[in-house]
């Protein structure tokens, strides 16, 4: 087994990464709280657009790193794979979770309710079921080779539902409602969405240094404690 | 060739066990039916409701009896090594999860065909004049759901909690297996339900095939030493 390890290089360019994520999102969300005029229909509510769908976009984002990652590992048998798609996985879990409260908060005042069986709420919960499968999967599994082999494993087939749960979801609700569909927006609207997407991808690729590096020494850890 | 007398081999061996020790199927396919009788307490005799309701019900059933089905595919296969052994045999070991997913296909069909009579009685279901094309949807739909548990039965066989981590894993994946059931059975019996039958019948096909293909290609993986 090839021993893992984190550069001083990539440290370097780690902490760079970090300080553009953090001033990209503070100004992130300075424009979209202050600067951008409220929504007219919807009001001071409609801010919620700019955390609720970057964090929607980073969460697919994050799942399909996983997927990426985990047939990478399969081809090459390389355990640093499997600890980007482990560290990818966490992220995403925790960016659906997000998603889902922060759209469940947008959909109270603007919808009357707090959950709906809308296409993309529905198969966004049936995502974040099927990756704290994953994660629990890696948490019950002792052996890392096994463990790495069995989570790809799950990272793959899971990934594979994900358009068939989509397309299952919209044809059982779309004689109901039609799914909600972004209108037709303000450029200024747009600019600082674009401007929150960017912010938050940067945040996820710092936080998957960040969880790596963990994982890294977690894995180090570990291999000392079987050699006794 | 080879594979499919190897596949055979696994499937008969299987069934053998089951037919001389009796064990296990009379139990599941009473629970089964019994699972049907506690909906109906647990809903009341209303039968305009419990009709509109069956087909989601049966599923429910179907899946809750399917997943003990499911939890006991290699079963015979765990006390003293039995499956290191049978990994032993040389040539490929896609035989074993086709012979085994034949095994729980065949099982839960023999289920479903006790199941669908009982579930036609106690909530009063109009399968007369929509047996085969009811049944052809069953079939699409337990065949998928069987790929799906063969394969993750393998997967969680030397997990700790395995117990909750089949249904946990299998779940959420079945979910279109299950809409799909459901829908297109309800939309068959009940004339003035809503929706088609054919689109749910194509992706019930679609599921079964891209899951037929993914998990028999990546089954040597769960078992590699």
């Amino acid at each position: 087994m090839s021993e893992p390890s984190v550069s001083p290089r990539l440290r370097g360019w780690h902490r760079i990464l970090g300080l553009v994520a953090l001033v990209t999102t503070v100004s992130g969300s300075v424009v979209a709280l202050f600067l951008v005029p409220p929504d007219a229909l919807q009001g001071q509510v409609e801010r919620l657009l700019y955390v609720h769908v970057p964090a929607a976009w980073l969460a697919f984002l994050a799942f399909f790193v996983v997927f990426v990652m985990s047939v990478l590992y399969l081809i090459q048998r390389d355990p640093r794979w499997d600890m980007v798609a482990a560290s990818s996985a966490e992220i995403g879990v925790l960016f659906t979770a997000l998603t889902l409260a922060l759209g469940s908060l947008w959909g109270k005042p603007t919808w009357g309710v707090w959950w709906t069986w809308d296409p993309r709420i529905t198969t966004t919960a049936i995502l974040l079921v099927i990756y704290v499968g994953y994660l629990a999967v890696r948490s019950f599994a002792e052996d890392p080779e096994r463990r790495a082999r069995w989570s790809a494993v799950v990272g793959i087939v899971g990934f594979a539902d994900v358009p068939i749960v989509y397309l299952s979801v919209t044809w059982w609700r779309s004689l109901h409602q039609p799914p909600s569909s972004p209108m037709s927006m303000a450029p200024a609207f747009v600019w600082t969405l674009m401007l929150n997407v960017l912010a938050f991808t940067l945040v996820y690729w710092y936080l998957l240094l960040r969880r790596y590096r963990v994982a890294v020494a977690e894995r180090e850890l570990e291999d000392r404690a079987a050699e006794g | 060739m080879e594979m499919w007398l190897r596949t055979w081999a696994i499937l008969w061996k299987d069934i053998l066990i089951e037919v001389r020790t009796k064990g296990t199927f009379n139990a599941m396919a009473f629970f089964a039916a019994l699972i049907l009788f506690i909906f109906s307490f647990a809903i009341g005799p209303d039968f305009e409701l419990l009709r509109r309701i069956a087909a989601g019900l049966l599923w429910v059933g179907i899946t809750f009896t399917g997943l003990l089905a499911l939890a006991r595919t290699y079963h015979s296969e765990e006390l003293a090594g039995g499956l290191e052994a049978l990994l032993l045999y040389p040539g490929e070991p896609r035989a074993i999860f086709l012979g085994k997913l034949i095994g729980n296909l065949m099982v839960l069909l023999v289920v479903e065909a006790i199941l669908y009579p009982v579930a036609a009685v106690l909530f009063h279901m109009q399968l007369a004049g929509h047996v085969l094309p009811v049944a052809g949807i069953a079939v699409l739909g337990t065949f998928g759901f069987s790929v799906i548990g063969t394969f993750y039965s393998a997967l969680t066989l030397h997990l700790r909690a395995r117990e909750v981590m089949l249904p946990l894993l299998v779940l959420p994946l079945l979910v279109p297996v299950i809409l799909g059931a459901v829908s297109a059975t309800a939309a068959l019996i009940d004339p003035s339900a809503r929706g088609g039958v054919g689109g749910w019948v194509r992706l019930l096909i679609a599921f079964d095939v891209l899951y037929f293909v993914v998990c028999t290609w990546t089954f040597p993986v769960l078992l590699e030493r």
